[in-house]
């Protein structure tokens, strides 16, 4: 029996998250969608989701009062973020003319721009929206019977750059290569949605609920 | 480019049933959603698309337990239209688990609700439907007009001028069909759906006519769709889309496998 929390500031659709995480979780495992920080932090694993601006998602985390316990579980056990929840990890976003975010790594997140092209000069839409390959960079748990280069669904017009290249464990191609996974010791974090991505989203998630949080 | 274009199966519900009716007359019973929409994950869709044409407004709860079914066990994107026409109704079907949400009508009657849509929940789950209509002679440069309840009336509104509005009010895509072609199995107005995705910088769903699958094929090569939605040719096991990815792959357009 194992809590997984994930965290609701109420920023998008999490019932997905949810779900899914019911679908892979052990039948006597409680998976507990919460906006309680002492609930996060009594958690054994944490997940946290996020959708829409960098600017709205920094100021709920601050009125639901849910920034140190965020910040303490991304430190101390499994944690995994996704899609936003990966972007205001960083200390900075260019969103809403310029956000400061949780600044659990250095780095910044980056528009992809109006005039986004592929290398041959061809337009790229904005947001980057659809299935996109994910190439694995290095060895991890959560890539367990995750194929290389496998799929995954995203949906962003913003993309991370860490300033430390050892976070990276995994990029994607969209006119050029950006970070789409950062992991560090108990921390696992995904730009694109296992929780949208059929059966490699999880397996993915399958991998997280069952971690020791060792890389 | 390793973006996939993507396939999205189209299901019309009426009142909890899945439904094909071909130019809105004889409608047709296809099923139990979740049963649809499980097949056509195991299928290899990409998406997936409910339209609710329930009549009364009374039954549209029901839509709402219909997307609660489908998102318990089916992981990928859904995306919910028809009756979208508040805020409130937005709520109530992300919480039901959909990720995105097609407005039409009410985009029209309020272009100002895709706004308020868009920055209350994000533009990533705020589709613009749009049904345009060619209005210009045969030899004269394409010109298509905006039409609503089903392609009957015309606002007078120019199809590119409203797409480039929508993407500037905040519509994270745009669902384009032709209703010139809808229902008619002869393929997309891929002269319209090139215009349209030429003047907007978010992606186009390519919608109306597919018949076969090089109409699909050309819905992105001629049309510079970013994704295809079809209806009938997958309903009535004309085709699987396991056969049209490969069939598309085969002509070098990037798919996602199955």
């Amino acid at each position: 029996m194992q809590t997984i929390a994930v965290v609701d500031y109420g920023m998008g659709n999490l019932r997905s998250v949810v779900n899914a995480l019911q679908v892979v979780a052990q039948s006597h495992d409680r998976v507990l969608l919460t906006s309680d920080p002492q609930q996060v932090l009594a958690a054994d694993r944490v997940v946290f989701p996020g959708q829409g601006a960098a600017g709205d998602c920094m100021r709920a985390i601050d009125e639901y009062g849910l920034r140190e316990a965020i910040v303490a579980a991304a430190k101390d056990r499994p944690f995994l973020g996704i899609c936003m929840g990966m972007q205001v990890l960083i200390e900075h976003s260019e969103e809403n003319e310029g956000t400061q975010c949780l600044g659990v790594f250095k780095g910044r997140v980056k528009y992809f721009g109006d005039d986004h092209q592929d290398h041959s000069g061809v337009r790229l839409k904005v947001p980057h929206m659809g299935w996109n390959r994910v190439k694995q960079t290095r060895e991890h748990p959560l890539w367990h019977d995750v194929t290389d280069d496998s799929r995954f669904y995203f949906v962003h017009s913003y993309y991370l750059e860490a300033e430390d290249p050892q976070l990276v464990a995994g990029i994607t191609d969209y006119g050029f290569s950006f970070t789409s996974v950062i992991a560090k010791d108990n921390l696992f974090a995904l730009q694109c949605h296992p929780e949208k991505s059929a059966d490699t989203g999880l397996q993915l998630l399958r991998n997280f609920v069952n971690w020791d949080g060792q890389p | 480019m390793t973006l996939a274009k993507r396939i999205i199966p189209c299901l019309d519900v009426d009142n909890g049933r899945v439904v094909k009716g071909v130019k809105f007359v004889e409608i047709r019973d296809a099923g139990d959603p979740v049963e649809n929409a499980r097949r056509y994950n195991q299928e290899g869709a990409d998406e997936l698309t409910f339209l609710d044409i329930t009549a009364s407004s009374d039954d549209r709860e029901t839509m709402v337990h219909v997307v609660e079914d489908v998102a318990r066990e089916v992981f990928i994107p859904l995306t919910v239209g028809g009756g979208i026409r508040e805020l409130a109704d937005i709520r109530r079907m992300l919480n039901a688990g959909a990720d995105k949400v097609s407005i039409n009508t009410a985009a029209v009657f309020n272009p100002e609700f895709v706004a308020a849509a868009a920055d209350k929940f994000g533009s990533q789950c705020i589709v613009v439907a749009v049904d345009a209509k060619r209005v210009s002679a045969e030899h004269e440069a394409g010109r298509w007009e905006i039409f609503t309840h089903g392609g009957r009336k015309p606002t007078g509104i120019d199809a590119l001028d409203w797409v480039r509005k929508m993407d500037a009010f905040g519509a994270g895509e745009i669902l384009l069909t032709s209703m010139d072609r809808d229902g008619t199995k002869i393929g997309f107005d891929n002269e319209l759906t090139a215009e349209v995705s030429a003047a907007v910088r978010v992606p186009v769903i390519a919608s109306g006519g597919v018949g076969n699958l090089q109409h699909l094929v050309d819905g992105i090569l001629q049309g510079k769709a970013d994704a295809v939605l079809a209806a009938s040719i997958f309903h009535f096991g004309e085709y699987r889309i396991s056969e049209a990815k490969a069939f598309m792959q085969a002509q070098g357009i990037e798919m996602r496998d199955v």
